[in-house]
């Protein structure tokens, strides 16, 4: 077992935690995981791989329109699952809930249908300098497409935005704002609660993208009083290929469907069809089913833990590797707004990100390299790419001191 | 050497290392060796690009042998792009072209082919055998 050091994180038994997990018990290069790409993808507790398997061994059937039995139970399993969701967001009701294939999906979705609608020559999108590809190219596409102009808020040296910039470009009324509200490379959180007051003034519709903030923050979309929020399952636990969409109803009602095709029909003829009420509405053909009820056993682990400890325990984990990290000579992290997620950022001298993760990877240690699909921030920085250490809370002491153990072999090894 | 005999050198050169640090610093080694490529190679358009890490490549046809000259701003990626040209380099463009390259999953370095490695060594051997492709087609081949 690894040592007593995770268990001085307090309120939190990280060590029991670590048990329902059970990849983290997995040996990589001959030496036990040390699992720090958390914000490229999440871990699976036993439940939500319980669940999986117990929808595909009983339950296991499409959803909506079955008479038999199974299918009545899986529709259960599948709207309850939308409810969990629903409740864990504080959404009005589970038609603000649409399930989608991931964030990516959820943000395309309302660039493309609520763009088309909205956006004229005279239009503007707006931005942050900090935005994952997934929250700049859907909005490229439709400035494309309809003549709307895409405009960045801009960002500080240490990682935050300015938001003195952010109020003057509002006043030039954008149309709509796109905003991360955890950057995935530094770790950043933005205050995205009175950035959405602001735009709302300036008459904006705004999206948050929640990919990062999910697993750490667990946003409440009333009290954040965004009109969009897109994040993925496999980010907070759940399974890979399965995401969330919410949208505020009046704005979702009036938007005309994105894909076509089954379930999200009233009446199909050739001269007209007319649409299926929300959320079904932009939900075309069959779901991923079992995506959403493994989604929704994840969500029900997490709300099983206290979220102030866990947010304690991922704050004393970042204080705890930014303290240590820093003390390596020649090591610089990027991202140092006070406001941070468990997220670091760093490199080494002129070591080669590339070469860090590859040294680290042999020692067991899985971190991300390279530009994190953000790379005019990396642009911004003019670096090709960072190490990425992103901790859960089943991380613990152990993980960090075994990166900067491997750190430093890279640094004797490479220099 | 043919092809093959280099490949089986460094084979044999791999099975002396104990552990996968000693073969992660022989390959750093090579990585740090001078450039592989000339300076006025390592521009934009003999630029391969990997994910993460950048390759560049010249290949030119001397006396009917393929001359390949390569470098990377990664060190690892340098080491093992090195071995590669010291593998395929000298050869005539035929014998490149339908070359196995077996030493790098031999020696354990298997890992570094896959696509979730972006390292662009990968895009980097598919380049070299057009290169040999390309340029078999234009020599006057020999009865093979």
């Amino acid at each position: 077992m690894q040592s007593t050091a995770g268990t001085a994180i307090r309120s939190l038994d990280v060590e029991r935690i670590r048990m329902d997990f059970p990849i983290l018990q997995t040996q990589v290069n001959g030496f036990p995981l040390v699992y720090l790409d958390n914000g490229a993808t999440s871990q699976k507790p036993r439940s939500v791989l319980q669940t999986l398997e117990r929808y595909y061994t009983t339950i296991n059937s499409n959803v909506h329109r079955g008479v038999h039995h199974l299918s009545q139970e899986a529709t259960d399993a599948y709207e309850a699952a939308r409810r969990t969701v629903a409740h864990f967001i504080h959404a009005a009701g589970p038609q603000e809930i649409i399930f989608t294939r991931g964030t990516t999906e959820g943000i395309n979705l309302v660039a493309s249908s609520l763009g088309r609608s909205r956006l004229s020559p005279k239009d503007t999108v707006l931005i942050t300098a900090m935005e994952h590809h997934s929250n700049i190219v859907p909005w490229q596409m439709i400035c494309e497409e309809t003549g709307a102009r895409l405009k960045i808020i801009p960002i500080l040296d240490r990682g935050d935005l300015d938001l003195e910039a952010a109020r003057r470009v509002l006043e030039e009324k954008p149309g709509i704002l796109a905003i991360t509200q955890v950057s995935n490379t530094l770790g950043t959180i933005n205050p995205v609660k009175q950035i959405i007051a602001w735009a709302h003034q300036a008459g904006a519709l705004v999206l948050v993208d929640a990919a990062q903030s999910i697993q750490h923050l667990h946003p409440d979309v009333q009290d954040l009083d965004c009109d969009f929020l897109a994040f993925s399952g496999h980010k907070v636990f759940g399974p890979t290929g399965i995401g969330v969409l919410y949208g505020k109803e009046k704005f979702l009602d009036a938007m005309p469907p994105w894909q076509g095709g089954g379930d999200m029909i009233r009446t199909v003829t050739f001269d007209k069809t007319t649409y299926n009420d929300l959320p079904y509405k932009f939900e075309a053909g069959t779901p991923h089913i079992a995506g959403a009820i493994g989604l929704g056993a994840a969500l029900d682990y997490l709300q099983g833990l206290d979220p102030a400890s866990v947010l304690a325990c991922e704050g004393q984990l970042l204080a705890y590797a930014t303290g240590k990290l820093s003390r390596i000579p020649g090591l610089r992290i990027y991202g140092t707004a006070p406001q941070k997620a468990s997220v670091i950022s760093f490199n080494i001298g002129k070591l080669h990100p590339y070469d860090v993760g590859v040294i680290l990877d042999q020692a067991g240690i899985a971190v991300r390299t390279g530009h994190h699909c953000t790379q005019p921030l990396m642009d911004f920085y003019g670096i090709p790419g960072t190490v990425r250490a992103s901790m859960a809370f089943y991380n613990n002491f152990n993980d960090v001191d075994r990166l900067c153990q491997g750190v430093e072999k890279a640094i004797s090894m490479l220099n | 050497m043919t092809i093959n005999e280099t490949q089986d050198e460094l084979i044999s050169e791999f099975e002396m290392f104990g552990d996968w640090m000693e073969k992660y610093e022989y390959i750093i080694q090579l990585g740090k060796e001078v450039p592989v490529i000339e300076e006025a190679y390592r521009r934009e358009e003999n630029l391969i690009r990997g994910c993460q890490a950048k390759v560049w490549l010249h290949a030119e046809l001397a006396d009917g042998l393929v001359k390949f000259t390569a470098d990377s701003d990664a060190l690892i990626t340098k080491g093992l792009v090195s071995m590669v040209v010291k593998v395929l380099s000298g050869h005539p463009a035929a014998r490149i072209a339908e070359a196995d390259l077996y030493f790098i999953d031999r020696i354990g370095l298997k890992e570094h082919l896959s696509a979730t490695r972006s390292n662009g060594l990968v895009s980097m051997v598919r380049q070299m055998k057009f290169y040999a492709m390309a340029f078999a087609s234009e020599q006057t081949l020999p009865k093979s």
